[in-house]
């Protein structure tokens, strides 16, 4: 397990409602997440687990409710959302890297036009995440010269470009062939290893059970169960979650 | 059937006209894009005054005649001003040919624009926004630049438009093309001859145009293919 530092909270939610239109898709969501923490979101399609992770960077607008990362109320409309956003890294299932820019001008494009490196910085910075995941040869490919696998290692090396403390996954591995899963999920283990506070939406049951500190069920908008992966996954108390566990174990 | 005496008489006058043509279609057009582009934004804008402004505007240009709007610049607009402002106020056929041409294409330039960023998938901007990169920034590095690529074909066919459209501004006596055409078969009654060499110079200069746009998009495809067969090789 990691080194959880419980005096300082990252990420805390509270009663966290969520409307599209008139469907209501989080139903009250209150949850703490501290620095160096591993949280693994799962839980059945359509529970809200993708929606409650995008309402951390706000890339979904909270209908109600409040979220605090590392003490920003980003609800808060004067809140700047962009200077938050610079800190929490985020991993998409489809990996969205820029189809217009070689990898590694994808990894060197935020923080040069955010202005936080030099384009030599940037670009040092960028080749060194690039050896990191394993593709320092493919720096001047274009994104769709890539393998899935590889595109989402690109993503995450982009995201970590930025030097941010919180990483957001939103089921990385989905969109994958099975022999490519385990090549991403190596990366995110390794960042778990180095502390990295990490919340994971995920169906890899594997992956949560071995590397989460903390497994959250979700369930019809609101969490269900919580607890440690020994508690969630062997010890289910809510019926949610033994349906569920029953179906995809 | 007269060829000979049109190419010895008229020639001359007839290039210095697809001369001009050239000239406003080419800074037309140049306008014409800066216009539609900020149009685009405007429309796209959660801004409802900048939204309502950039909808009357391609609304207005859609929905009524070139040959119209035309007119209007050329004779209206100027007769309002004197009336109100400034009664020497005058605008001479070139500036209201311009005005005219550019004004037209932005419209239609805006909604070629607006159908490009529409085909940029979501979680391109999504990516650069949960980057920290703000709304202008995601614009100008990540949408626009993939929008110009989907928009190029309408792009196209926009620009060879706007040279054709060039003809209608022989009615405010802008001396195009076709306007010296019309003084030369006013004088000689030569109408087959002239109007077919009109006819092949504008065949010519929007082949150039299609040519020149062909290879530019046979390159891109080309660079397209070519990344799929590394794929494909791995």
């Amino acid at each position: 397990m990691t080194n959880i530092n419980r005096s300082n909270k990252k990420v805390v939610v509270t009663n966290l409602h969520k409307y599209f239109d008139k469907n209501e898709v989080l139903t009250g969501i209150d949850a703490t997440i501290y620095e160096g923490e591993v949280v693994c979101v799962i839980g059945p399609s359509g529970s809200g687990k993708s929606t409650f992770l995008r309402c951390l960077n706000k890339l979904e607008d909270a209908t109600s409710g409040k979220i605090e990362i590392d003490s920003f109320d980003i609800t808060d409309k004067k809140v700047n959302i962009n200077k938050v956003r610079e800190n929490i890294g985020m991993v998409f299932q489809q990996f969205n890297l820029f189809q217009n820019m070689t990898v590694i001008k994808n990894i060197m494009m935020a923080p040069v036009s955010l202005k936080k490196m030099t384009k030599t910085e940037a670009y040092a910075k960028g080749m060194e995440l690039l050896a990191r995941v394993g593709l320092a040869d493919k720096a001047d490919s274009f994104p769709g010269e890539l393998s899935g696998g590889q595109q989402q290692r690109v993503a995450i090396a982009r995201a970590l470009a930025m030097n941010p403390d919180i990483m957001l996954f939103d089921e990385p591995t989905s969109a994958l062939d099975p022999e490519m899963v385990g090549e991403v999920l190596d990366v995110m283990k390794e960042l778990a290893a180095e502390g990295m506070t990490m919340i994971v939406v995920t169906h890899e049951m594997g992956f949560a059970r071995e590397v989460s500190d903390r497994v959250l069920f979700m369930a019809d908008g609101v969490i269900c169960e919580e607890g440690t992966p020994d508690q969630v996954f062997g010890n289910p108390q809510n019926e949610r979650t033994q349906d569920f566990l029953r179906k995809v174990l | 059937m007269d060829f000979g005496r049109v190419f010895q008489q008229a020639l001359p006058m007839l290039l210095d006209g697809l001369w001009l043509t050239v000239r406003v279609s080419l800074i037309s057009i140049v306008i014409g894009m800066v216009i539609g582009l900020f149009m685009c934004l405007m429309k796209m804008s959660k801004n409802v005054v900048l939204r309502a402004i950039a909808g009357v505007y391609i609304w207005i240009i859609r929905g009524t005649p070139m040959l119209v709007q035309a007119l209007m610049v050329f004779f209206g607009l100027p007769q309002l001003v004197q009336m109100t402002i400034n009664p020497d106020f005058r605008l001479d056929a070139f500036t209201a040919g311009i005005i005219t041409l550019s004004l037209n294409a932005g419209a239609y330039l805006a909604e070629i624009y607006r159908g490009g960023i529409m085909a940029v998938p979501k979680g391109q901007s999504e990516a650069a926004r949960s980057l920290g990169l703000s709304q202008a920034q995601t614009m100008l590095k990540v949408v626009l630049p993939q929008a110009i690529k989907f928009s190029i074909p309408s792009l196209v066919n926009q620009f060879i438009i706007t040279i054709k459209d060039t003809s209608i501004l022989s009615v405010i006596g802008m001396a195009e093309v076709v306007n010296k055409a019309k003084t030369y078969v006013g004088s000689t009654y030569v109408y087959f001859a002239t109007y077919a060499v009109v006819a092949l110079m504008y065949l010519l200069v929007i082949s150039i145009l299609m040519l020149v746009s062909s290879y530019i998009e046979k390159k891109l495809k080309y660079e397209a293919r070519k990344g799929k067969r590394r794929r494909d090789e791995h």
